[in-house]
């Protein structure tokens, strides 16, 4: 350290208004670290009250020039915050942007102390740690790399369609991969949709259709992604496409299999387990692409060798039962993942019955039976098939809001539940109750919903239902189900009967959410949606860059925010794209091959496979645009041959001494 | 001595987790123990044992290692290496004569501001009880040691 030559450091505090200045003694932290860090290099501190501000920031850049500062401290705010403003500062005058220290005594001191001299001897403390350790830092080049212009959308949803509609319309190409047979998603079950009750179908084909025609998007349905590797423009993609037995070259899609199919198999996925589809089968009429898939488990010819009728009948000879599943490979620059949810299992709601009492209903085995496409072409009937219920209840917070279940609230039950009385009412006339703990209809048109429920006599009944019961105690309950639920605005307990009971289930991630972020490297928070990179002003973007998360893979949506999302991804991606290429943080680690040993205890160490042992020269060696910073191997290797950019083993020893102000006198007084 | 001694203690913080946290926290002002200093990392994956040791001999009376939740890491399963040093760690110092309570794993995901302001009071208290380390003080003559260490070093292998 002796021999090396002194830097010549700033520092600059930061008042924050009285964010900062209100709980710290500013103007005493800039003095002491002039008298204090003098030895270090320190040759100029300022105390500002905006250091942000143009004229802020403008003190640092003169200084940089006219002192030749080589190295900059601001303490302020979290470098989350505006690490990139005074880089960008230090890089405008002429300096490297990572000689650039940001010392947070905002976040981590102002606003979580109160003793005054407490804290002001915190930030103190907080600011040696950062000159300490900004003397270590060593100038770094952005690692700039070409953008891939193409584009990978997994999820055949409305937010994915929509999505790869904004890029795909730009002028760039899209790969749009879907699990099930066709894309179209959740709205593709939906009867209407609220407030406008709009015919879901009426309104989505149009996009499936265009999606499904679109010369720049390449289609690929019953498929799933299974191996990603690479970083942000440069992702290797391996999808799997699974067999389907029928072959897209030749299929014209005219349904002649599906009519001749033999067996009849209960539709779990598209009818809610409602309806039959055949074992070959496109799951809806309007479904895109319209190529039938085999059902291998269900398939008459795959369980007993014999059958085949479907290829008998094709008039193109389309069947291949000797199909197999065919991995593709793809190079894209961006990744934006539409994958949805899963409705929760309203099973686990015991007492409400579903699965035990026949007339109880999920929401989405309702979406199917008010569907004019669906298994009883709409007639809103019982399990029975024919009788029309007189009376409906109708159970809001299915699984959300309960501490048992989700904590959350699934933002559309409530618009949901309007939306099935509305359904019920107009068509059957039946009498209505709604069983709501609070009514959310907080959007665009949604509360004017609410009133025209309300008016059109629907009642409802504040209070979370306790119980679905088939056990009658008066004759009034008999042969009813009889819905046990306290009334918080009377003040009383009520039992109600009635002959159907709809369950507005909530919204859950998918059950394979947590494996799917750990195949793009995204996380997912405490309840199970990925997170995003910033809950407020970056929704769609994610901790990693080049991959982005739209509808309701990131938490409970509507269909207009999930298209929203959608669109905002892509321009997000549009963005990348039209820059060509995109600056890589330099925040790398690196061997240094006269240390290595060969030991290869790193080799195991790197989750993004960065570390490559080269037998020949018996080193390991890393290969800077897989490796993501994270340091592991730093710390792991025992002969201190690999050293982390930004963040070395130097400069976080030097911010330990100086955090614990050992680094207040100079060496050897 | 003992009735008014004030921890000091330095805390380890992943960029993406629970650096965040202590942000959130800060945003949300909530108030804490002020005798945690922290150090940002890109991930508790970096975390080299010895930087805990450098801090408990530099005058740490604890050290507080925190990262994102298993399953939540930013670089997928890293802190689970994070763990397995802390655990290790402990060993270590407890056959030092170090109480090994002086060092504490927290996981902390980016939303959980009040966590981190929670764990890091009840750290300072569990401190407190533990008393002043005196570690650096107590043992001298460390100041040689690197040179010494270099000396071994220049032994070609």
């Amino acid at each position: 350290m002796t021999d090396k030559k002194l830097e010549r450091v700033g520092v600059y505090v930061c008042h924050c208004g009285s964010n900062i200045a209100g709980t710290v003694d500013v103007v005493d932290v800039a003095k002491w670290a002039q008298e204090k860090l003098g030895h270090l290099g320190v040759v100029i501190t300022r105390e500002y009250k905006f250091m942000c501000s143009s004229l802020g920031q403008e003190l640092i850049t003169k200084d940089i020039k006219e002192l030749g500062l080589t190295r900059v401290v601001v303490a302020a705010c979290s470098p989350h915050l505006h690490e990139k403003t005074f880089r960008t500062a230090a890089k405008n005058a002429g300096l490297n942007p990572y000689l650039v220290e940001l010392a947070s005594i905002r976040e981590q001191v102002s606003w979580v102390h109160t003793d005054k001299a407490v804290a002001t001897a915190k930030a103190k403390a907080v600011v040696a740690g950062a000159v300490s350790r900004v003397i270590e830092n060593v100038a770094l080049d952005e690692i700039k790399v070409p953008i891939n212009p193409n584009t990978l959308i997994v999820g055949g949803g409305i937010a994915g369609i929509q999505s790869a509609l904004e890029i795909a319309n730009a002028g760039f190409h899209v790969y749009l991969v879907e699990r099930e047979p066709s894309i179209g998603g959740h709205m593709a079950q939906f009867d209407k949709t609220f407030p406008t009750l709009d015919c879901s179908a009426c309104i989505l084909t149009p996009r499936m259709v265009e999606a499904g025609t679109h010369p720049n998007i390449t289609l690929l349905t019953w498929s799933d992604v299974v191996n990603v590797a690479g970083y942000v423009g440069n992702f290797h993609v391996t999808i799997k496409k699974k067999a389907r037995f029928v072959n897209e070259e030749l299929c014209t899609g005219c349904g002649i299999c599906q009519e001749k199919c033999p067996k009849k198999v209960i539709d779990e996925v598209y009818e809610a387990g409602l309806g039959y589809r055949k074992a070959v089968y496109t799951p809806f009429a309007q479904a895109v692409p319209n190529f039938p898939v085999m059902d291998k488990e269900n398939c008459t010819y795959f369980i007993k060798g014999t059958c085949k009728a479907c290829e008998k009948f094709c008039p193109t000879g389309a069947i291949d039962f000797k199909q197999e599943d065919q991995l593709i490979n793809i190079d894209v620059g961006n990744i934006v993942l539409a994958t949805g949810y899963d409705l929760f299992d309203a099973r686990r709601v015991s007492n409400y019955g579903y699965g035990r009492l026949p007339n109880v209903f999920t929401s989405l085995e309702f979406e199917r039976l008010s569907n004019a496409a669906g298994p009883t072409s709409g007639n809103i009937v019982l399990r029975d098939g024919k009788t029309v219920p007189k009376n409906v209840g109708i159970i809001h917070c299915v699984g959300s809001r309960d501490k048992n279940f989700n904590n959350y609230c699934s933002v559309i039950c409530c618009m949901q539940g309007l939306k099935f009385a509305h359904l019920v009412h107009e068509r059957t006339g039946a009498t209505v109750y709604n069983f709501y703990i609070d009514m959310r209809t907080a959007y665009k048109a949604y509360d004017e919903f609410y009133q025209r429920v309300l008016e059109e006599g629907t009642l409802f009944v504040r209070g979370k239902v306790a119980e679905v019961t088939d056990a009658a105690r008066y004759d009034r309950e008999k042969g009813k189900l009889i819905i046990q639920v306290e009334d918080t605005l009377a003040g009383k307990q009520r039992r109600i009967p009635v002959d159907m009971v709809i369950l507005s289930s909530g919204l859950q991630p998918r059950s394979d959410a947590k494996e799917v972020g750990k195949l793009f490297g995204i996380s997912c928070s405490t309840d199970g949606w990925f997170t995003e990179k910033h809950p407020k002003l970056d929704p769609v973007a994610t901790m990693t860059e080049g991959i982005y998360i739209v509808g309701c893979a990131q938490g409970p949506k509507d269909i207009p925010s999930s298209v929203a999302q959608g669109a905002a991804a892509s321009a997000r991606v549009l963005d990348k794209i039209l820059q060509k290429e995109v600056a890589l943080e330099p925040i790398k680690a690196m061997v240094d091959k006269d240390k290595c040993s060969g030991c290869r205890i790193c080799n195991g160490l790197c989750p993004f496979n960065a570390i490559a042992f080269i037998a020949d020269d018996n080193i390991s060696e890393i290969n800077p645009a897989l490796c993501q910073g994270c340091g592991t191997c730093v710390a792991a290797c025992p002969a201190g041959a690999i050293s982390g950019t930004g963040f070395s083993d130097e400069q976080i020893i030097a911010q330990i001494d100086g955090l614990l102000l050992r680094n207040l006198e100079p060496v050897g007084a | 001595m003992a009735d008014n001694f004030e921890p000091t203690i330095i805390g380890f913080t992943c960029n993406w987790c629970s650096y965040r946290a202590a942000d959130l926290a800060g945003t949300a002002r909530m108030k804490y123990a002020p005798n945690v200093r922290l150090i940002r990392m890109m991930c508790s994956g970096r975390l080299d044992p010895t930087f805990v040791l450098r801090a408990l001999s530099g005058g740490a009376d604890g050290v507080m290692i925190t990262g994102c939740h298993p399953g939540e890491c930013h670089y997928i399963e890293q802190n689970y290496k994070a763990l397995r040093r802390f655990l290790l760690l402990r060993r270590v110092l407890a056959g030092l004569g170090i109480e090994p309570g002086r060092v504490k794993l927290v996981w902390a995901s980016a939303a959980e501001g009040a966590k981190f302001a929670s764990e890091t009071t009840l750290f300072v208290e569990e401190i407190r009880k533990l008393g002043p380390l005196n570690w650096g003080k107590a043992v001298t003559g460390l100041e040689n040691l690197q040179e010494e260490i270099s000396k071994f070093e220049e032994v070609p292998a």
